[in-house]
């Protein structure tokens, strides 16, 4: 579980996070959504570590990582996984050398035992027949899989995933999303999904976060986000004109 | 810095980098180095036969410059500097592309020193592969020098021979090695610096790159007076 209290951040005086208070448990998935500029990144950045809040505590099962030292937070981040936008494969790896990876560096198995291991996270996101392409031999969501893969290969505690779905077709994206919700809920994982896509948070929002202009604005699930009175989240839910003709049809 | 010279997490990812860096730095250098080591020496060996030659001067004197400016300043210094544009350059783009597609962050994210998985393993495999690039330039650059003796007969192969054996210092080549030594550490060290430090997209990954080799450039430029002066003193 990880829990963020009274969380701030600023850059050059302009406030990009204003004291937001969330909660995300394992086992579902977890998505932080809104409008670019809304500061979705910014908290995923600081949930993970790669910035420092200005204020508030981030809890990782109760730990406070801002209190960490260097080696605690390096064992923390042995304990996450995560899936950038543009998949962030190895360029000079093959697909299972980028999933054997982080297995040969902190793993301290045999190498059948690791190769076994990365061979079990391929076919789970089904690209087992990929294994000795190159990055840049995969389509989109090929790579988005394969980084999934390497993500899991630890069996990490914790996975982050930054707009998993961008510049996927809505098929493919489905098979991501549906992919990530299997793997959370299989493994017990807490994962946290940065997204705008819709789709993904009305397939898989186990529970919801919407920030707008650095602020909680609303909480909940995908079946209440709809019933939601926030004007904010409902002109950012029915943006889109086919969300918009479906709720006025659904309004007749 | 301190994070570049760490202990390595795994030492047989650190060798497995090494190893492919001497590849790629050092082998795929080899042809570049040869090809202009060889021109060079044949043009000096044409300029120092056409600039110096004299009913007063020996004709092995030609030999004998080729050979002191090829070991003392050539295979060394302005083979480095044009490493620095080959090896520098491709650092530095390698590095950035990491930067801006997320690719370091992926491995910090993981917990991986990155600074030492990819900076530690190029520096350590220049300076490994320098001293036989050092060498390798050398000896094309003296085949040049005989190549065109023979091919244009400004000058016979055995007043060449003479020249390049007269007064020869095996010292020379050491200062040579020496001097490259820090270039390697100088191209490796600054070209990812700039790498590492990229900021933005493409465009920044270019103009991080011909910073790089600049900056390699006149560092090494300033370090060759300095080490000249050390080292033949």
């Amino acid at each position: 579980m990880i829990e963020l209290q009274n969380i701030e951040k600023s850059f050059t005086g302009q406030n990009v996070l204003n004291n937001i208070n969330a909660t995300f448990e394992n086992g579902k998935t977890n998505l932080i959504i809104g409008k670019s500029g809304a500061g979705k990144t910014v908290l995923l950045k600081c949930i993970v570590g790669l910035l420092t809040p200005d204020r508030g505590k981030v809890l990782y099962d109760g730990r406070n990582v801002l209190t960490f030292g260097k080696r605690e937070r390096l064992m923390l981040r042995r304990e996450m996984g995560m899936l950038f936008q543009n998949a962030a494969l190895f360029d000079s790896m093959s697909v299972l050398e980028n999933v054997m990876f982080p297995l040969e560096m902190f793993s301290a198995k045999s190498y059948d035992e690791k190769l076994q291991r990365a061979r079990f996270c391929l076919e789970r996101v089904n690209m087992l027949d990929a294994q000795d392409k190159s990055p840049e031999e995969l389509s989109g969501g090929m790579q988005k899989r394969a980084a999934i893969a390497r993500a899991i290969a630890l069996e990490p505690k914790y996975l982050f995933c930054d707009e998993p779905n961008s510049g996927l077709d809505p098929q493919t994206s489905l098979i991501i999303d549906e992919l990530i919700h299997d793997i959370t809920t299989e493994y017990n994982i807490t994962t946290i999904v940065n997204t705008h896509d819709m789709n993904s948070v009305m397939g898989i929002g186990d529970h919801i976060v919407f920030l707008a202009d650095g602020r909680l604005e609303w909480e909940g699930n995908k079946d209440n986000i709809l019933d939601s009175s926030s004007k904010l989240l409902n002109d950012f839910l029915f943006s889109s004109d086919l969300l918009r003709k479906v709720k006025e049809r659904g309004g007749k | 810095m301190r994070k570049v010279f760490a202990r390595p997490e795994s030492m047989k990812m650190f060798f497995r980098q090494f190893l492919r860096e001497i590849y790629q730095l050092g082998v795929n250098s080899i042809p570049i180095v040869l090809l202009i080591s060889f021109f060079i020496g044949a043009v000096i060996c044409i300029q120092m036969k056409l600039n110096i030659e004299s009913a007063w001067m020996p004709k092995f004197v030609v030999g004998y410059a080729t050979r002191e400016i090829l070991i003392l300043e050539f295979s060394s210094s302005i083979m480095c500097l044009i490493l620095s544009g080959k090896v520098g350059s491709n650092i530095t783009s390698e590095i950035g592309t990491m930067r801006v597609t997320q690719q370091i962050d992926a491995m910090d994210i993981m917990g991986v020193n990155s600074a030492n998985f990819l900076i530690f393993p190029k520096i350590t495999a220049l300076i490994a592969m320098i001293p036989v690039l050092v060498i390798f330039s050398i000896g094309a650059g003296i085949a040049g020098a005989y190549a065109i003796g023979m091919f244009t007969g400004i000058m016979t192969p055995d007043d060449l021979t003479t020249g390049l054996q007269y007064e020869f210092s095996q010292w020379y080549i050491w200062c040579s090695i020496i001097k490259s030594l820090f270039f390697a550490y100088i191209i490796a060290s600054v070209a990812s610096y700039y790498g590492y430090c990229v900021e933005g997209g493409s465009i920044e990954v270019g103009k991080a790159s011909t910073d790089s080799v600049v900056s390699c450039s006149v560092l090494i430029l300033f370090a060759d007076i300095v080490l000249t002066q050390l080292l033949m003193q």
